[in-house]
């Protein structure tokens, strides 16, 4: 709520500068002829109207709070000199521009928009395409990077950079933004109490969301797609996702989401669809997770140890290859009233749970884990006659492993 | 009565068709027919959704039309064995004879295996869905496996005079193939497991119909399991339209090759 407060206070702010502030108009054929320039001849809180047309211009440094305004996408062309946009100053706006060509260089994290120390700044409507690093913002606070579009070239990991990176950067709203073909889409790194919100990321050369060392944040109805290796999510705390979909993460190494050393989460109302591992949990503790779908995937859930009290309750398990992999000890998890499409049992007292327990975890998914080459035999009957005997007297599998109450119908 | 050319080919299609309508006459042929109809309706009935009942009915089609095809081929060569004689003691090819009964049972089984999943099928709006290239691939692999496990026990039968062991071999083939052999290579896996075993098993895989068959499916069913966790052969074999072609080819060739043999036995043989 204050976070929100302080936003509004701010919009407010710009909208009574604009009472008083004066426009600069920049152009090729101008009084100004380009935005370094128009940065040099402006007064605080003025504004910069920069015109339709191709500036071929680099080390742009924002000094002052300005609002820097683009009519009809102005190119902002670096021709691979290194980094092109720096704000160094509070209440800046950045808003309609296109920047291309981000210098690449293996020494120094050259970005198209970089925001250093700087608090109130705003991002929006800018499209970036052959980059670098696309926007990054820097021991930032209260800002907002909303609705721009970045589409990278990356294709090798080590010269590719992150689309939108925060790092030690707080109470920072990020919404609406697409990525695509970058490093890591949306990077987070000592940044805490950040929203993500109908962010689009997808076809990233690794990971859709990389998230660490980065508490209390949320975030929201994202789409990440087809990431090289989905979505990493790793020491952190308090964090909340919902309703985010994570679909087509395929490979080896590949997930929908990571969770590894992540605690008091809660993980709600999202889809994992058609990913080799829907969610792969390392050495996380106390998280929610329910309402979620798990529809296709190689594995729904893949436990890897040294994880307590995790709840899984009404979540859908529907048409997985395999709905669970643990190579552990239960510890004190607990499945309970969720939808497993896999359920064969009984409703006899009609109380809408199943009367005998679900096993998730089958002969063959423990199996697999110790020899990967044996997915091969996936739903033979020798396999099917293996994990049923299996089902029927637990000898490999956790014996305690059980939905205790089993749904017999999806939940909406 | 002026004395007809010869011609083999019409003659095979003759005994074929024989085959085909005493099957028909039988009645087993709709069982077997009627079964498949009623299957396909109660699990489209069950799921109400065409790609989950895919999934099912692939798990019926390798492991029951495997065993079909075994007992319905021993049976009708036992049974059909004095027609044979009869047929053996006129002027008419060998291998014709033969060939002409193999295709009869084997084309009458297809026939009630496509038409009974099928309609069924059809009805439930499969040209409406995105299923019916799973489908068809689901039915083209049971035609085959039909072909495949009918030549095999013509040829079992053709070895054994005596039906109670011709009958025994027969389905201890469907057996291993079914069970057994997945069970060894599941082993085989496990000991080996030190050492890169990609290409032992596409081989292995190769080397049996009903686990060709199924992994076939698994394709277009299973991909992200698949595609996920093994190595780069088995990605670039299966990611690509030329596992697709090579597998239909191995089952091909596993349909030729019986067939062929049948018919080099059946010539040689002492009746």
């Amino acid at each position: 709520m204050g976070r929100i407060t302080v936003l509004f206070c701010f919009l407010l702010c710009l909208v009574g500068n604009h009472l008083w502030a004066g426009t600069i108009t920049v152009c090729g054929s101008c009084e100004v002829k380009t935005i370094k320039q128009g940065i040099a001849v402006a007064a605080d809180f003025d504004t910069l109207l920069i015109k339709k047309g191709t500036y071929k211009e680099f080390n742009i440094q924002v000094t002052k709070p300005l609002t820097i305004i683009g009519e009809n996408y102005p190119v902002i062309d670096g021709e691979d000199n290194g980094e092109i946009i720096t704000v160094v100053s509070n209440n800046v706006t950045i808003d309609g521009l296109f920047i291309i060509n981000v210098g690449t260089s293996y020494t120094a994290d050259y970005a198209a928009i970089r925001v250093v120390q700087s608090e109130n700044f705003l991002i929006q409507n800018v499209v970036l395409e052959k980059l670098f690093f696309g926007i990054y913002l820097e021991k930032s606070k209260n800002g907002r990077v909303y609705h721009n579009k970045i589409i990278g070239d990356a294709v090798d990991e080590y010269n590719s950079g992150n689309g939108i990176q925060l790092w030690y950067s707080q109470n920072i709203v990020v919404e609406r933004n697409i990525v695509q073909h970058v490093r890591d889409g949306i990077y987070l790194e000592f940044s805490d109490n950040i929203t993500i919100e109908n962010n689009i990321s997808s076809d990233n050369l690794r990971y859709g969301l990389h998230f660490m060392f980065s508490n209390d944040d949320i975030y929201k109805d994202n789409t990440f797609e087809n990431n090289g290796a989905g979505v990493a999510v790793m020491f952190s705390k308090r964090i909340k996702m919902l309703g985010n979909t994570f679909k087509k993460n395929w490979g080896t190494t590949s997930f929908g989401v990571l969770l590894k050393e992540i605690n008091d989460a809660e993980i709600t109302g999202n889809t994992f669809e058609e990913n080799t591992v829907g969610i792969s949990i390392e050495g996380s503790n106390r998280i929610n997770y329910s309402k979620n779908n798990f529809i296709k995937n190689g594995w729904a859930i893949k436990v890897r140890g040294a994880c307590y009290s995790n709840t899984f309750n009404h979540n859908n398990f529907m048409y997985n290859s395999f709905d669970l992999a643990y190579n552990s000890n239960l510890n004190d998890n607990i499945f309970e009233e969720n939808y497993w499409s896999d359920y064969t049992g009984y409703d006899l007292d009609r109380n809408g749970t199943g009367d005998i327990p679900y096993r998730p975890v089958k002969l063959f998914s423990y199996i697999v884990n110790r020899t990967p080459e044996t997915i091969i035999l996936l739903r033979s009957l020798f396999m099917d006659i293996i994990d049923f005997s299996e089902k029927v007297s637990p000898v490999f599998t956790p014996d305690e492993l059980v939905d205790a109450k089993p749904l017999m119908k999806k939940i909406k | 009565m002026p004395l007809r050319q010869y011609q083999p080919t019409t003659t095979m299609i003759k005994i074929l068709k024989y085959s085909f309508y005493d099957l028909m006459r039988s009645r087993w042929s709709y069982v077997y027919f009627l079964f498949y109809l009623l299957l396909g309706f109660v699990l489209l009935f069950l799921n109400n959704e065409l790609s989950k009942a895919v999934i099912t009915l692939m798990n019926v089609i390798i492991v029951l039309v495997p065993l079909i095809g075994t007992i319905f081929g021993v049976m009708y060569y036992y049974n059909s064995k004095e027609f044979t004689e009869l047929l053996l003691a006129q002027p008419i090819k060998r291998s014709s004879i033969f060939l002409g009964q193999y295709f009869g049972v084997a084309g009458s089984l297809t026939v009630s295996l496509v038409l009974g999943l099928g309609i069924p099928f059809t009805l439930y709006g499969l040209f409406q869905s995105n299923a019916i290239w799973d489908f068809s691939l689901l039915l083209l692999t049971g035609a085959f496996l039909t072909l495949i496990f009918t030549a095999v026990a013509f040829n079992i039968a053709l070895a054994n005079e005596n039906k109670i062991k011709g009958f025994g071999y027969a389905v201890l083939a469907w057996l291993f193939l079914a069970v057994i052999y997945d069970g060894l290579f599941l082993m085989s896996l496990i000991v080996f497991e030190e050492y890169p075993l990609d290409n032992l098993s596409l081989i292995a895989t190769m080397f049996n119909p009903i686990d060709l068959s199924r992994t076939l499916i698994l394709l277009k069913l299973d991909i992200s399991a698949l595609l996920g966790y093994t190595g780069a052969i088995f990605k670039q074999f299966f990611g690509t339209n030329l596992g697709l072609l090579m597998s239909i080819f191995m089952l091909f060739l596993w349909t030729v090759i019986p067939v062929w043999r049948l018919g080099y036995v059946a010539k040689r043989k002492d009746f």
